[in-house]
Parts: structure tokens; C-alpha cells; sequence
């Protein structure tokens, strides 16, 4: 049992990547996810583990930053919100290419464009379809507690060594802002240089003589080469798939009608399941942890178990409603619903919208 | 027990303070909690709100259209979140720069000066934990020994003398909360 806290989600994030041993942490302010720079810079983990916190000069250089540190071998993470996780689109793309593992924190506040500070989840599609160019993607995962923000910084790393790819932590305003109870894991060291070299045979970390020099690159100009790289990519997305799917059911086992909702929404949502009850419709939810890969699979099965309808919540006009749609590939309804600008729906007009769209009289 | 909590003031009163001595109050007594802030430009002198529950359960949704209990500290939070209280529920408020008092017949209305004891005390600081000690008066769902505990956890250490001060606030507010129907 590690120590219980009351914290904030971004204070937890940054604190449990001080207790798994990460390297480096690059970033550059922005609301609502400010509070990770400051929390780290604040505890000054060079002196706890040796731990480099550095504010960049901006996004960009913060996302090359955590290219050059991974591509060592390294455990790095970097955070930002909306419009600053837009700069850090070409650096992700070079990652993807590269395979290089790192962990980016997306604390998601309304958009477009500058947008709002305040929290939405309208950028489901630039983190789960690919932000940048070419045919990659990142393992998204979508805490839903502060928990959550803590536990999935050391799994996020397990899956980016696994797998030697970028994985999102896709939050956003609410549960950055929001403070709740917190176990907090025992502090583990940071791998040595002999670790490192030991266990990523592909690490940049010094060429000796003798030894044959290792290139970590995005660019390939030969054709059939890349052709073939790519064709490993998909490999590799496919295992993913296979192997990684995560994701809640509540109050499923006798549902006729399900929400689907992620992350703050899913909380939400979890309050208008039991309102529902309490009014005796068969409601449930069913939370996606992970957003890529989806568990497109988990709600074939309830439509085999009998769900006639699905209500996806986000707080944005719908765009985890055409993941829920291919699933249901027109077996069952499925409608989106969902409050935008920076307003949070609440539980009882997500019931009312279930009620309505999905129900009907 | 779940309790749902409304805590709205101006910006610099000390609501987000006083819920989150709250929230940790709670988890010293096992509770779990959650304490969800509007923030932005709000926290920069307008208006502040923090929803703050405490409950034996695992708290679902932090984000609420409907409360147990309003703590209300201005007018603009008066206007917007009289209407929230769930009927039988709690509204109690700072007659302080209230114009038009609240008027409904459904729940239990309290009222705590809480300004003016801060300033009997010498101490306009202390005047959160005036409220959170009016508060607790009505709805007793945290031993003050635990509210103690809260503050050890959520003041810096070099905030620790102030500790008695707080408590002393604590009483202050439970000695002078008055029921207005």
C-alpha cells in the first residue's frame, strides 16, 4: 500500500512520474494543465532521483527534446494542452516513424483553435486517428479519476518500452482540475545506463569502436524499405490491438440501453446510470479506457447480449460516435450527445438525452 | 451517507481553501471525496465555486446540477445557486452584501455573519473556516478532530501555528450559525 494523498489529476501525473523512475520530463506551460511544470519544478526530482524537469523555450522544442531522450533509451515524458499538443504533431509523427516510446500527457481544453480553458473532449479525433502525417498511431489511454492520472503514467511507459511507440495520456480540464483521494506508488529507481543498454538492444547510447552504429530516423528514401517499415508499423498496431484493449462495464450484465463514455464524461455518465436505475430503465455504461485500440469488440458483445441502443457522451458534437458506429455497424442505434465551449453536461440531461434519442417514448 | 456540496463566493474569500480542507477533512474520516474547482478567469476576482462531496461510496460524477447543501457568499452565487438546492436540502449564506435574501419554502435556510466575526477576530483570513464551522453546525458530517487532522494536511508546515487560530474560527462559526425558517 503506497501513500494516500488529496491531489490534484495533473499534481498526481507529475508526481507518479517521479515515483516510476522516469528520466526526463520536457514541457511548456498551458491551462489547464500548468499545474505539471509547476508541481514539477516545485520537488525538483534532479535531487530525489536525477530526474531533468525542463521548461523549454516552446512545445516544439519540448516534443524534439523527448525525441532525442527517447530515442536514448530514456523514459520521457512530456504534457501540454489542446492547442499546444497541435505543435507537438510533427515531432509525434517523426516518433511514430522513428519508433521511438515516450509518454505525452494531453490535458484537452476546448477548441477550436485557441478556443477556451476550460475542459471538452473535441480532440478525440486528432489523438485516436493520428494528429500528424502518414499511417501511425498512438496508444491513447483515457483516465477517468485522479487515480487514473497516477496509474497510467507507469503503464503508459510499459506500453511505450513494449511496444516502442508514443502513448497519450488523453485527459482533460475536469480531471486535471479535480482534486480526489490518491494512492500513490512506492518510488522505484531509474534504470542505469548498463539497464538501459542491457534491455533496448536498439537505444542510441554510445557507439564504441568495433561496434555497428545504430540510426533512429523517420527518413527512409528508398521505396520498397519504407514500404516495408510501414508494413511493420501495422504489424506491430496489430498486435496492439490484439493484445491491449482496456476498457469498464458498469451496470452492463442486464442493460437494454448503454452509455458509452470516457474519461470526465464517464463519470458523468456513471451518475446518470444511477439516476436511471432509480427510475427502473435498464441502463448501463460502458467506459473505454483505452481509445486506440477501442474496444469495438466489447460492444459487439453487448449486442449480441441484447443492447438495443448506445448514447456516446463527449464533451464535444461527436467524434467517438463513428467508433461506436462501426462497431454497431447498423445492428444497434447509436446517437451522440454532448455539451460543448467549455460547458460540462450533467448527469440529468445526459439521462434526459438517452431518454430521447436513444429510448424514444 | 452522500453529501453534495455547493461552496460560491468571490474570488480571494477562501471558497476553494475551505472545500479543500473539507475534502481532506473527509478522507480523515474514511470518507471518500472529490472537490472540483471552476477555475480560469473566475479564480481572478470574480466569481469562484468549488462542488466539493464527501460520501462512504465511491463518488461517481464530481460535476453536479443538484445540491444537499448551497454555502453562499455573495449575491451572483445567491442568484445562481438558490434554484440547485435539492428540495429538503440546505442553503446557508453570508447576509454580507446580500440585497434580495433567498426566498424559498423548501429547504432550510441558515445564515452566518461571517465577515463581521472575521473582523471581531481581528483576522478577515479566518473567515472560511467561520463558514466551514457554520457549516458543520448544520450538517455534522465531520468530527472536528478530523477537520484538525484536514488542516495539518492541507496548510505547509509553516502554517501549523495557525492551526488553533483555525479552530477557534471553527467554533466562532458553530456558536453563531442562525436558522431563518
Amino acid at each position: 500500500m503506497g501513500e494516500l494523498k488529496l491531489m490534484k489529476g495533473n499534481e498526481a501525473l507529475a508526481e507518479a512520474a517521479i515515483r516510476c523512475g522516469a528520466d526526463a520530463y520536457f514541457g511548456y506551460p498551458i491551462t489547464p494543465q500548468s499545474e505539471v511544470i509547476e508541481y514539477l519544478s516545485e520537488q525538483n526530482p534532479y535531487e530525489r532521483t536525477g530526474m531533468v524537469v525542463l521548461q523549454a523555450e516552446s512545445e516544439l522544442a519540448a516534443i524534439n527534446m523527448v525525441y532525442a531522450a527517447g530515442a536514448a533509451g530514456k523514459r520521457v515524458m512530456t504534457s501540454s494542452s489542446s492547442p499546444g499538443v497541435c505543435l507537438k504533431q510533427e515531432g509525434l509523427a517523426y516518433i511514430a516513424g522513428a519508433e521511438v516510446p515516450c509518454v505525452f500527457a494531453d490535458v484537452v481544453r476546448g477548441g477550436p483553435g485557441l478556443g477556451t480553458i476550460q475542459p471538452s473532449q473535441a480532440d478525440y479525433f486528432q489523438n485516436t486517428k493520428g494528429g500528424g502525417n502518414g499511417d501511425y498511431r498512438n496508444i491513447v489511454l483515457a483516465p477517468a479519476s485522479v487515480q487514473e492520472m497516477a496509474d497510467f503514467v507507469p503503464l503508459g511507459f510499459e506500453l511505450a518500452f513494449k511496444y516502442r511507440m508514443a502513448v497519450c495520456i488523453l485527459s482533460d480540464g475536469a480531471i486535471g482540475q479535480m482534486m480526489e483521494k490518491v494512492v500513490l506508488p512506492e518510488q522505484k529507481a531509474r534504470l542505469t545506463e548498463e539497464e538501459i543498454k542491457a534491455k533496448y538492444p536498439w537505444a542510441l547510447t554510445g557507439r564504441k569502436r568495433g561496434t555497428q552504429h545504430r540510426v533512429i530516423t523517420s527518413l527512409d528514401l528508398d521505396s520498397a524499405r519504407m514500404e516495408e517499415h510501414n508494413r511493420h508499423l501495422q504489424r506491430k498496431y496489430d498486435e496492439v490491438t490484439k493484445n491491449e484493449v482496456r476498457y469498464e462495464m458498469i451496470d452492463c450484465d442486464d442493460a437494454e440501453y448503454v452509455f458509452v463514455a470516457y474519461g470526465s464524461s464517464a463519470r458523468i455518465a456513471q451518475k446518470s446510470v444511477q439516476l436511471g436505475r432509480a427510475e427502473g430503465l435498464k441502463v448501463g455504461l460502458l467506459r473505454p479506457i483505452t481509445l486506440w485500440p477501442y474496444p469495438t469488440q466489447a460492444i459487439r458483445n453487448l449486442i449480441d447480449k441484447g443492447v438495443k441502443g448506445f448514447l456516446s457522451v463527449e464533451l464535444s458534437c461527436g467524434q467517438m460516435i463513428e467508433d461506436v458506429l462501426l462497431a454497431c455497424n447498423g445492428r444497434a442505434k447509436a446517437e451522440h450527445f454532448g455539451r460543448v465551449g467549455g460547458i460540462i453536461h450533467t448527469p440529468e440531461e445526459v439521462l434526459e438525452a438517452m431518454k430521447k434519442q436513444i429510448i424514444g417514448e | 451517507m452522500t453529501e453534495e456540496i455547493i461552496i460560491a463566493g468571490f474570488g480571494g474569500q477562501g471558497v476553494l481553501s475551505m472545500g479543500k480542507i473539507l475534502a481532506y477533512s473527509g478522507i480523515m474520516q474514511d470518507k471518500e471525496v472529490s472537490w472540483m474547482p471552476s477555475y480560469g478567469p473566475e479564480m481572478r476576482g470574480g466569481t469562484a465555486n468549488v462542488t466539493v462531496i464527501v460520501s462512504d461510496e465511491r463518488v461517481c460524477s464530481p460535476i453536479l446540477n443538484a445540491f444537499d447543501t448551497a454555502v453562499i457568499l455573495n449575491q451572483q452565487s445567491l442568484d445562481k445557486f438558490e434554484d440547485k438546492v435539492k428540495p429538503g436540502g440546505y442553503l446557508i449564506y453570508d447576509p454580507n452584501g446580500i440585497t434580495h435574501k433567498p426566498t424559498r419554502k423548501d429547504i432550510h435556510i441558515y445564515s452566518i455573519e461571517g465577515a463581521q466575526l472575521a473582523s471581531d477576530m481581528g483576522n478577515s483570513k479566518v473567515f472560511n473556516m467561520i463558514i466551514l464551522g457554520a457549516f458543520l453546525k448544520v450538517r455534522p458530517i465531520i468530527d472536528n478532530k478530523n477537520v484538525e487532522e484536514g488542516l495539518r494536511h492541507s496548510l505547509p508546515e509553516r502554517a501549523h501555528k495557525l492551526i488553533p487560530l483555525n479552530m477557534q474560527a471553527v467554533q466562532v462559526g458553530m456558536d453563531n450559525i442562525k436558522a431563518e425558517n
